[in-house]
């Protein structure tokens, strides 16, 4: 790899954080959401939802120590789609075009916006994780090393994902769909909040949805990495989400069709 | 001389919609060309496929001897690009925009140091460039595109109506900034604009109308070859519109051809 790919790696993954620093609101907004969960909600479900010991738990814990992986992978759910909503933005105010006039390849270039996009999330995990562990949450502390993978690769699948979104919306205005079609489903339909056997007592059907839901692989991958556990089977359907959803980013993006698929004018207009 | 920039045989359309027909003309090296039309003549996309932002569907473009269909990324290269809408990142400082497109461009850091202190200095924005772009006005934005279209010395530098929305004074030395840098042999530039009084004598136009190129030469050439006073008066002929006062463009006798 020569230093010209290596310096707009640099100068793309400096443009992001440089961006999520300067808007202190969405940096707030990225921590309190789940921290209201983890103070609020599991606070009140730790005494209506009971758990059984399941892997890689090998004992029985609190509601609040069984909701964190699912709230880390909010985080990056969240911000994927927030990227999607910043790479609108950015059609719409012009610098998408600026980045895809650079004289490298297409696919490198939204690699390197995924990879910032990640590198971002991941930020606001460790935030969140420093904050739950002070406020005395049983984490394991060198978990927090070996999560960094599935955070990295939760972040590239979901930034795909949200990347693929932001070729379908036309306008910023039309984000709001996003958050009740996407979001809120891929969350709820999860072993986020809940074990899926909880989920499979109720429903069948939604234990299935929740099965083959990519969040779920996310969650279940940040969970047994947070505790040095192999989730060969997570990992798996994770990185096939991610090669898809990537792939189809690719393809939406190459240069054969053009800024944006579809005709009627010049694109980013 | 030859031509770093030639485009020979262009056509596009989107759908139904014949946007290009059949566009040629090319640039020479350290010429100002001006890619002059009214609204809706096809100069955006001819923009979005010279930076390759949209495939191109017939005829060839190359820039600098690069081909943009066998060597794209070479061609892109010797771009500066000044988009119509804006392209600058509103929440970062003026220092940091540059600093970014720097590093897209593959500069070291201290090569990027030293050229954005002279683009800076030379488009008199050294003062504001630890500014946030959002608190710029619509002149300095514009001259801080330019400073970055600049900053790793394209061979061509594009602009696509880069003074739309700015007042008269600005728009002015924008115009005279931008001939000053093809005269003195630091680019070669193609300006696309609907204001006829953009142009000056010596450079070369290319009247593009309904997507197809009606005329084309030097600006003082093609007054008496199409036997006009004004350079409004060739427009309004060429692209079938009514006079419009006040603006007259370039005159004969300013381009001192015969009165």
């Amino acid at each position: 790899m020569t230093n010209h790919w290596l310096r707009c790696m640099h100068g793309i993954l400096i443009r992001e954080t440089l961006r999520f620093f300067q808007q202190r609101e969405r940096f707030l907004a990225a921590l309190v959401r789940p921290l209201v969960w983890l103070i609020v909600f599991a606070a009140g479900f730790r005494t209506a939802l009971g758990l059984s010991i399941i892997d890689p738990y090998t004992t029985y814990i609190p509601y609040e120590v069984y909701i964190v992986p699912g709230l880390a992978a909010m985080v990056i759910l969240f911000n994927g789609m927030q990227s999607s909503l910043s790479l609108v933005y950015d059609r719409e105010m012009g610098s998408m075009r600026m980045l895809l006039t650079t004289p490298l390849p297409r696919w490198y270039l939204i690699f390197c916006r995924l990879l910032a996009g990640s590198f971002v999330s991941i930020l606001q995990v460790y935030a969140f994780l420093l904050i739950a562990l002070a406020f005395g949450v049983d984490l394991p502390v060198s978990g927090l090393i070996a999560v960094l993978p599935s955070l990295l690769l939760g972040g590239l699948m979901l930034g795909s994902l949200g990347l693929v979104l932001a070729a379908a919306i036309k306008q910023l205005e039309n984000f709001a769909g996003i958050m009740n079609f996407v979001i809120f489903p891929m969350f709820f339909l999860s072993s986020a909040l809940y074990p899926l056997w909880k989920m499979q007592e109720t429903s069948e059907t939604l234990y299935w949805i929740c099965q083959i839901n990519p969040f779920t692989h996310v969650v279940e991958f940040i969970r047994f990495s947070l505790y040095w556990q192999a989730a060969p089977a997570h990992l798996g359907w994770s990185l096939l989400a991610f090669v898809l959803f990537a792939g189809a980013a690719l393809w939406i993006y190459s240069p054969a069709r053009g800024l944006r698929g579809g005709g009627g004018g010049p694109p980013g207009r | 001389m030859s031509p770093i920039l030639s485009i020979a045989g262009v056509s596009h359309h989107y759908g139904a919609k014949q946007a290009l027909n059949d566009v040629s003309f090319e640039v020479r090296k350290g010429s100002f060309a001006l890619l002059l039309g009214p609204n809706g003549a096809g100069k955006s996309t001819l923009y979005t496929l010279l930076t390759q932002l949209l495939p191109l569907q017939a005829g060839r473009i190359a820039i600098a001897g690069h081909d943009i269909s066998t060597a794209p990324r070479a061609a892109l290269a010797g771009l500066g690009i000044v988009f119509q809408a804006q392209t600058l990142d509103l929440d970062l400082s003026v220092e940091q925009n540059l600093r970014y497109f720097a590093r897209l461009r593959g500069m070291s850091g201290k090569d990027a140091s030293r050229r954005i202190d002279a683009q800076l200095e030379r488009l008199s924005l050294s003062d504001r460039r630890r500014d946030r772009v959002r608190a710029l006005n619509g002149g300095h934005r514009r001259r801080l595109e330019i400073a970055r279209a600049l900053l790793h010395q394209p061979q061509v530098l594009l602009l696509d109506e880069p003074t739309v929305g700015l007042d008269i004074p600005t728009r002015q030395r924008i115009v005279d900034d931008v001939h000053d840098l093809a005269s003195d042999g630091q680019a070669t530039v193609l300006w696309a604009t609907h204001l006829i009084d953009e142009a000056r004598a010596g450079d070369r136009i290319v009247l593009l109308h309904q997507g197809a190129v009606r005329t084309q030469g030097e600006a003082r050439a093609l007054l008496d070859e199409h036997d006009c006073d004004d350079l409004a008066t060739l427009f309004n002929q060429l692209t079938e519109r009514k006079p419009q006062a006040p603006l007259k463009g370039l005159t004969r006798q300013d381009a001192g051809g015969a009165a």
